[in-house]
This record gives C-alpha cells, sequence and structure tokens, in this order.
C-alpha cells in the first residue's frame, strides 16, 4: 500500500468556516448550557431547600426563643412546650444503639469476607447483602414491631411493646450493608505487598488483619461507620414505627421514644393549620436534624485528613 | 524503548560486554563454597501454577553464608523457585509444588512444619518496597511483637541492632517515629531490609531488592549484602548480571522453568558450560 492513496481518500477541506460548520458550532456551544441546567437544577434546589428551612425556621424562632427551644426539656407544641431535647435525646439513642448493632457485626463480616472467605462464600454473600440493603424501610419498621418487639418483651417485661431499642436494632440493621459493602472495599484495597510483607515476617492471618490490614485501612473504615451513623440520624419509616412515639428524655432503651424524623413525620400528615408556630416546628426540627447531619459530615471530613497526613 | 536507555548509569559501560566480577569485594572461592554446609537442599522441585508448570526438576543447593544468585531472562521461574523457600506460593490458590525442599537437613513441607516459624528462620526482602503504613519503629518491631515479645527495652534493642545492620540507624535514629513512608525510596528498602533483620532470620531471600532503585542505593544494597553475609545466608534474584557478578558467590541460571546452570559466580560469567548461559550473560537474548 502507498502512502499517495491514504492521502487521495483524505483530500484537504477547507479551513473557512461555512453557514453548515457555523450551525454545528452554534449546537456543540448550546450543549454546554445545557447540561450547567442540569448542574444547576441540582445546585438550586440545595439551595432552595436551606432557604425554605432557614426562612420558616426563622420565623418559628420569631414567638419562641431559641434559648427555650434548646435547652427546654419538654416537647409538647401542643401546649407550647417547645424545648428540643427529648427528640435529640430519642435520635441519639437510637444512632447510638444501630451504631452498637452495625459497627462490631459489619466490620467483622467485612474482615471475614475479605481475608477469610474463600471466593465461592464471597461471591455469594455479597449479592445477598445487596438484598438487604434493598428492603424497604417500612418493612424493616413493621418486622421490628412484629418480630423483635416479642423477643424483647419476652426479656424485658415491663418493656414498652414499641422502644428505642427496637428500633435500634431494626436501624442497625439497615446500616449494615453499608457498613459492610464499604469496610469490605476499603479493607480489599490494602496492597497485597503489605499482606506479603507481615507473612513474610512470621505473622499468622490474624496478625496481618487486626495488625496490618486494618489500620491501613482504618481511614476508610472510620468513614464508611460515620456515613451509616448518618443514615441512621435520618432513618424515619422504621423508627416511626417502632420507637414508639412518646418524646421524653431517658437512658433506658426499653422505654418508648420519639425520634426527630418520626416527629416530622407525625406533624406532617396532621391537620395543623399552616402559619402556626406548631406547624412551624417541624422546620425547626428539620433544621435541627440538616445541622446535626453536617456537623456530623464535617467531623468525619476533619477525621479523614488527619488520619490520610499520618500515613501519607 | 531502546535496550540502553533501559539500562542504569552503572551498568552502561558494560551493557554491551561480558560482566566481570568485582576485584575489589572479595567472593568466597570454589573450595569454601563447596566446603560450606548446605542450607537449603532442593531435589526435583516441580511447581505448578494451575495447569502451567513453572519450575521442572530443580535440584540446587544453597550454601551457608554465602551469596547465591538467581538470574534468568523474565518469566524464567527464578521468582517461584525463590518464594518456594519460605512457602509464600502457598498463599497463591490453585498452586502445587512437587520434591523436595530441606532447610538444615529437614523438609520444609513436611506435615509437621509450623509455616509461621519458617518464615521467621527465613525472611524475605520484595522487589517493590512495601513498608507498612506505621513509623519506622513500628514497621522494624511488627515481627518480633507477633512472635510475643512485649519488653519496649528488647524491642528497642533489636530495632536500634538491625537498623544498623541494614546501614539506616544514622539517618533514622533521630526520627524512629515518624512514617516509614516519609523515606526515601533507597531507604525503604533498606528498612524492609532491616525489618526482615529484627525477626533474626537465618536466610534472607531478596527478590529484585534493588530493581526500583536509583545507583547510589543500589550500591549501598549491595554493600549490605556483602556484609550481612558474613552472619546470614542470602538467596538474590536479579535481573541484572553485574549485580550478580558484584555480589554472589553462586549464581544458578534459569531458563524457561529449567535449571540450566549453577556453580560458582566467577565460573559461571567466565566459563560457562552451556551455551544458553553464555548467550544470556553476554546479553544475546533476554
Amino acid at each position: 500500500m502507498s502512502t499517495t492513496n491514504i492521502a487521495s481518500d483524505n483530500p484537504r477541506r477547507s479551513l473557512v468556516v461555512d453557514a453548515a460548520r457555523l450551525r454545528r458550532y452554534r449546537i456543540e456551544g448550546m450543549v454546554r448550557y445545557v447540561l450547567m441546567v442540569c448542574a444547576g437544577v441540582s445546585v438550586l434546589t440545595t439551595v432552595g431547600i436551606v432557604v425554605l428551612l432557614l426562612f420558616e425556621s426563622l420565623q418559628f424562632f420569631g414567638t419562641v426563643s431559641i434559648v427555650e427551644f434548646v435547652t427546654g426539656t419538654q416537647w409538647a407544641p401542643q401546649n407550647q412546650q417547645y424545648g428540643i431535647l427529648p427528640l435529640l435525646c430519642g435520635t441519639l439513642l437510637v444512632t447510638a444503639g444501630a451504631a452498637l448493632v452495625a459497627i462490631p457485626l459489619g466490620l467483622g463480616t467485612a474482615i471475614y469476607l475479605s481475608e477469610y472467605a474463600t471466593p465461592w462464600i464471597r461471591e455469594t454473600v455479597k449479592p445477598a447483602l445487596e438484598i438487604l440493603a434493598g428492603v424497604p424501610s417500612v418493612v424493616f419498621g413493621y418486622l421490628a414491631l412484629i418480630v423483635i418487639s416479642p423477643i424483647i418483651r419476652d426479656w424485658v417485661p415491663n418493656a414498652d411493646p414499641a422502644n428505642a431499642a427496637c428500633a435500634a436494632i431494626v436501624v442497625g440493621f439497615m446500616i449494615l450493608p453499608t457498613v459492610i459493602s464499604l469496610s469490605e472495599d476499603v479493607l480489599r484495597s490494602v496492597p497485597r505487598s503489605l499482606r506479603e510483607a507481615g507473612y513474610a515476617l512470621g505473622a499468622t492471618k490474624f496478625d496481618v488483619t487486626v495488625k496490618v490490614i486494618v489500620p491501613a485501612a482504618m481511614s476508610g473504615i472510620v468513614a464508611s461507620f460515620l456515613l451509616a451513623i448518618s443514615r441512621a440520624i435520618g432513618e424515619t419509616m422504621a423508627v416511626t414505627l417502632a420507637a414508639g412515639g412518646t418524646p421524653r428524655i431517658t437512658a433506658n432503651p426499653f422505654e418508648s421514644i420519639q425520634t426527630m424524623t418520626a416527629y416530622i413525620v407525625e406533624k406532617t400528615g396532621g391537620e395543623n393549620a399552616h402559619g402556626t408556630p406548631e406547624y412551624r416546628t417541624i422546620f425547626a426540627v428539620g433544621l435541627t436534624l440538616f445541622v446535626s447531619t453536617m456537623l456530623l459530615n464535617l467531623a468525619a471530613q476533619a477525621i479523614l485528613s488527619r488520619v490520610r497526613e499520618k500515613y501519607e | 524503548m531502546s535496550r540502553w536507555s533501559e539500562n542504569t548509569v552503572e551498568d552502561s559501560p558494560v551493557a554491551v560486554g561480558r560482566p566481570t566480577a568485582s576485584t575489589e569485594k572479595i567472593l568466597r572461592s570454589a573450595s569454601e563454597l563447596a566446603g560450606s554446609p548446605k542450607k537449603f537442599a532442593t531435589t526435583n522441585v516441580n511447581f505448578w501454577y494451575g495447569t502451567h508448570h513453572a519450575l521442572h526438576d530443580i535440584t540446587l543447593h544453597v550454601p551457608e553464608n554465602c551469596v547465591t544468585a538467581l538470574i534468568g531472562p523474565s518469566g524464567c521461574g527464578k521468582s517461584t523457585y525463590l518464594r518456594c523457600l519460605n512457602r509464600m506460593n502457598d498463599m497463591i490458590e490453585q498452586t502445587r509444588v512437587e520434591g523436595q525442599i530441606l532447610l538444615d537437613g529437614l523438609d520444609i513441607r513436611g506435615p509437621k512444619v509450623d509455616v509461621v516459624d519458617l518464615r521467621k528462620r527465613v525472611g524475605m526482602v520484595f522487589q517493590k518496597s512495601n513498608p507498612f503504613p506505621k513509623s519506622i519503629f513500628e514497621n522494624i518491631a511488627y515481627g518480633p511483637r507477633v512472635a510475643g515479645l512485649k519488653s519496649r527495652d528488647r524491642l528497642e534493642q533489636i530495632v536500634e541492632r538491625s537498623l544498623v545492620q541494614a546501614a539506616l540507624w544514622d539517618e533514622v535514629k533521630d526520627r524512629l517515629n515518624d512514617s516509614a513512608l516519609a523515606l526515601s525510596g533507597g531507604q525503604q528498602q533498606r528498612l524492609c531490609i532491616a525489618r526482615a533483620l529484627a525477626t533474626d532470620p537465618d536466610v534472607l531471600l531478596m527478590d529484585e531488592p534493588a530493581s526500583a532503585l536509583d545507583p547510589t542505593s543500589t550500591l549501598r544494597i549491595e554493600d549490605l549484602i556483602f556484609e550481612l553475609k558474613e552472619n546470614y545466608t542470602i538467596v538474590i534474584v536479579t535481573h541484572n548480571m553485574q549485580q550478580a557478578a558484584r555480589v554472589s558467590d553462586q549464581t544458578a541460571f534459569f531458563y524457561e522453568g529449567h535449571l540450566i546452570e549453577a556453580g560458582v559466580t566467577n565460573e559461571v560469567f567466565t566459563n560457562p558450560s552451556k551455551q544458553e548461559t553464555e548467550d544470556y550473560i553476554t546479553g544475546r537474548f533476554g
């Protein structure tokens, strides 16, 4: 084949822009703006939500003092008692309980899958976890009531029918797939060379796992915990069904409690006249929820960057 | 990329000629080699990765307190052989070993052999330095710690001794708590050598320990190998013929899974008995 043949197939085109080409360039230019609008929609939505939350909350704090809201120990909007602490306590109780269930169980499973399980077991368990992650939260909620609650009441006879422990356990299982799949990913991404270095020094599998692999993956593991915890804080449907619905400050997990999310569900479905302080509580509680999740994410970032500094 | 540009600066002047053994460093003589006890004695070792037959009937003796270099083109089986000596291949699925591998007369594949203790006796340094993402101190203390040592004083002694042996102590003694990942490539590799020495092994296996290093760092590692062989038996895999000639007492040439020739390094390089060896060391292939 000669080079002249190739050249003749590709005649030099004029460099002058004609009308047809101009039209094509205009379309190319428009693509940029269409894509920009796509990105803009989500940004504007975020801004809109924050502005709405702030606006309605400000109105709420126009009638209810912010000090009372933050320090009050009674939450009874129908009686003009607006202390957020009982709801905060409920959320904390459920979240802490869920973390207590999900962190040991999740980390253990992740270590098993990444270090000990045969490929066949791993390939079977991972899709099963996807299914667990796909179970709707309302299903978790009534499973908590009809399965977990009776078990708890067998053990603790004076427990409320729906209680914090019941919700915590079920939320723990809901966030389990997040902990397992993220932790397993970071554990498996620890380079093979580090494992070999450990084994070559006469370490057992347990030594390598606990003293090399887990510490090396710690930043990712912590990130998976924090992500799971922030999911637990925001979890709504299961806690609405399973936690009871009584706002109270308590450390007893066997009492009926209410979380911030569950309160919002209750009020949104209720028949409060728009514009009343009682109606606006949902925005104030929503803002509190938003701020706590955001603080958690910021804390996570801070921890992660410190861990990174240490190891890089 | 041309073959020329792949060679490091120190290789270049002799890259096309026959490598010569170093004259400044004293290599073991043929009679010394023959007189040394056999640290490793391997007989008819065969190895398979799945159905791929990677080693064919390797019979080779590794004399005590000598440096044995394994040379040969990529994929010839030299690293596989090396990893048989501390059973690192056990960790790779679907592999199979046959034959006899004796360490001080004991078959390391025997049913009663504790592979964890074997690896404490037979340390290993890898091609790419692989320090743990921990402090310099913790890297070295890892081996003794997993062996059950808890005394801080004793650990400090071991860390200092190992770093001195690996010629790294003076450079890092004031920053033992810094991350090992902050060290340079050459320092990291010496740290890995120190880490391997900390478990007080008899044998040190080195899989191309200097292939990722610059010429200066490479020379330091080679000097180190010279000093270490007084107390340790060393087996080194290398792609660098000059390196094999400079540091080893015995050289074994592998080709396509077969051991073509093994003998005193000077003999193998100046008067090889097989045509393949001659072709390989003069750079006609590989």
